[in-house]
């Protein structure tokens, strides 16, 4: 087991209609809440192939890790605010976007 | 009713815009058959993202920070009220109920679905636009001044050579496949307001001492990493010559542009490695060296194409309108938006109308679909059912009766687009930024909605005066930051978003690239900075100079002590 600096979930889009997904644990979530978490790098190993996979599979497009911190409850929130702003939608129309059906 | 009602003044009345020909409904009809196929192949699976996307992005279609982004051209940024209501119906029905208008006179939807987008270019297509070569490493939508046609300082209307460039460069097999994008602009006025200096061409229309008509022709300016003016590479290319001209110069830049270095592609690159010099020769060698007998220029298809631009019906009125003159007085709202909004038109009577898509603490360049729709409603009612995008992402109403302006201005003023800003500190150019663009590195909207908000008074606004401010929120400078008098560029610094500031930038025929005054400044401290910067001016400025009058007058030195001032020695600005 070999430890990352800070844990990591894996971002996508949504081939059809371009939504930002997380890979869960049992397939792509839209809610990042629901992401599975990679702790160490064989873990986001795990992640980026089966991410991999998807692509060719033309589920998803735009694979990538990002690193997160987890809070109290469990979940995930990115570190870098590229990725805050991608979990929510546009920080200027919070009518649109995830945060606007409340998932995050 | 009014003079204007197209059912009553002007059944049948010609329209100010180019038709396409039975080709040109073909060619777009067919293109949009092919991307359906296209889009089926790649859901089924046939198609692999990297065989895929060079497809998508030649109609228009990006995959950006939370959705796709459509891309719609809007050929020198002119529309009629038909094509802005459908883009309205496609905003409803397609997208999230908006569009936002850009610095290329284009129009982006900003959620649409991948699985959708052959009905919205269907759309398109049924009223005669599309979103071909609105992206990919090919000749980009041709745009030209937003006055053009109506300006009193015209030498003759661009729309015509502009259109003439459109089909000379759509689908154009050679220049299909560039070293990178490649953007032309055109001018036919005194006073440049299609920024040509900052393209990779520019053309200004220009009479010789034969009385000839045709153009200056400007090579490598451009904005992003590496900001350039342009240079002139011919001082006048007669009309004959247009196209021929312009194929020896995408020629040669197609041979030596680097496409080792993407970064290095753009012919700014070129044109600053080789010089000017070297290459105007390689350009004049092309030029007559290339069989020209195939661009060989056709006078009677020029007509038939400037014949679609003809002037529309105008009455014949008195030049100045003495019932604007009094509502203008009775309404001092009005009377703002007269003497901000309203510019002179060419012919007695009429007014050229700019409506601003910035109220204050709003998205630069966003429209709701209802707004479209009054936009386009006001076009005929008052104007000929013409409009036009600005590159300063306003909405132009060219051929407004004097008389009519203080209708058309409750009827802005009650959809929210009456805010009498044009050209002042609040009507900002502002990229999307990190609120959608996957490039963009800081977000911009919101720094230019603090900005607006900040000088929110529109009277202290008419005290400073014509001030540009663009914002873009990536070194890639969509929001043309570099030729702002203030310019803001946002950049990650440290995984925090981090701000820029140029001042001198000049977007005109006296081009020049603005200069970094401190260090960057947090998103909070931007609308501090800028203020300051504008006070400075206003303690400065002698009689009635502008910004960048007082800029060039007073010099980066002193601007920027009182900055460091402000800031500790620079530390916190």
């Amino acid at each position: 087991m070999t430890a990352l600096k800070h844990p990591q979930i894996l971002f996508a889009s949504d081939l059809a209609d371009g939504e930002v997904v997380f890979l869960g644990q049992a397939g792509w979530e839209r809610d990042h809440a629901r992401a599975r978490i990679a702790r160490d790098k064989e873990g986001a190993g795990a992640l980026e192939a089966f991410g991999k996979a998807e692509i060719a599979a033309n589920r998803v497009v735009d694979v990538y890790l990002a690193d997160v911190e987890i809070g109290a409850d469990g979940a995930p929130t990115p570190l870098h605010y590229r990725e805050k702003m991608r979990i929510k939608g546009p920080s200027v129309r919070r009518d649109l976007g995830k945060q606007a059906r409340g998932a995050a | 009713m009014t003079a204007h009602d197209p059912a009553l003044a002007r059944p049948n009345a010609p329209t100010t815009t180019y038709r396409y020909d039975e080709f040109d409904a073909a060619f777009v009809k067919e293109r949009v058959a092919e991307f359906r196929e296209q889009v089926r192949r790649r859901l089924e699976g046939s198609l692999t993202e990297d065989e895929f996307r060079p497809f998508r992005l030649m109609n228009g279609l990006y995959l950006q920070l939370h959705a796709y982004m459509l891309r719609v051209a809007i050929p020198y940024g002119v529309l009629t009220a038909r094509q802005m209501r459908r883009l309205a119906d496609i905003a409803d029905k397609y997208d999230r109920g908006y569009g936002h208008f850009t610095t290329r006179q284009n129009l982006q939807y900003n959620w649409p679905k991948l699985v959708d987008t052959p009905d919205i270019l269907e759309a398109l297509a049924e009223v005669e636009m599309h979103a071909i070569q609105t992206s990919g490493n090919c000749i980009r939508n041709v745009t030209a001044d937003h006055f053009s046609g109506v300006a009193p300082d015209e030498i003759e209307d661009p729309r015509p050579t502009a259109e003439f460039l459109r089909q000379w460069s759509s689908a154009h097999p050679e220049f299909s496949f560039l070293p990178r994008k490649f953007k032309i602009a055109v001018t036919g006025a005194a006073h440049d307001r299609a920024a040509i200096m900052v393209h990779d061409i520019g053309l200004a229309i220009e009479t010789n001492e034969a009385g000839e008509t045709g153009y200056k022709v400007v090579v490598g300016g451009g904005l992003g990493r590496s900001p350039f003016v342009g240079k002139a590479i011919r001082d006048f290319v007669s009309r004959a010559d247009l196209l021929a001209y312009l194929e020896a110069i995408l020629r040669v830049y197609n041979r030596f542009g680097r496409r080792d270095n993407k970064y290095k592609a753009r012919i700014k690159i070129l044109v600053h490695e080789k010089g000017i010099d070297e290459v105007r020769q390689a350009v004049e060698a092309e030029f007559a060296a290339m069989d020209r007998s195939v661009f060989s220029y056709d006078p009677a298809e020029f007509e038939r194409i400037a014949a679609f631009f003809a002037p529309p019906p105008y009455e014949t009125l008195t030049a100045e309108s003495e019932k604007l003159r009094a509502e203008s007085v009775a309404h001092p709202a009005f009377g703002n938006f007269v003497d901000v909004n309203v510019s002179p038109h060419k012919v007695p009577g009429y007014a050229v109308v700019t409506v601003s898509l910035k109220p204050i603490g709003g998205i630069p360049g966003d429209a709701t679909s209802q707004q479209m729709r009054v936009l386009a409603d006001a076009s005929e009612r008052f104007g000929f059912g013409e409009l036009r995008i600005s590159h300063e992402q306003n909405v132009i109403l060219p051929h407004v009766k004097q008389d009519e302006l203080f209708d058309l201005w409750k009827t802005l003023d009650a959809a929210g687009l009456a805010t009498a800003n044009a050209g002042l500190v609040s009507d900002i150019i502002s990229c999307p930024g990190l609120d959608y663009c996957a490039l963009a590195t800081a977000r911009s909207i919101p720094v230019a909605q603090a900005i607006s908000r900040r000088f929110s008074d529109l009277s202290r606004q008419r005290r400073i005066g014509k001030l540009g401010i663009k914002i873009s929120g990536c070194i890639n400078a969509c929001g043309h930051h570099h030729v702002g008098a203030i310019g803001i560029l946002g950049l990650e610094k440290k995984g925090q978003e981090s701000y820029q500031i140029t001042l001198g930038g000049d977007p005109t025929f006296s081009a020049a690239i603005g200069e970094i005054v401190g260090p960057g400044v947090t998103a909070d401290q931007v609308p501090d900075v800028i203020e300051h910067i504008v006070d400075f001016y206003l303690a400065e400025r002698q009689e009635n100079e502008t910004f960048i009058q007082t800029w060039r007058r007073v010099g980066h030195a002193r601007f920027k002590d009182v900055l460091r001032r402000e800031g500790e020695d620079g530390a916190d600005i």
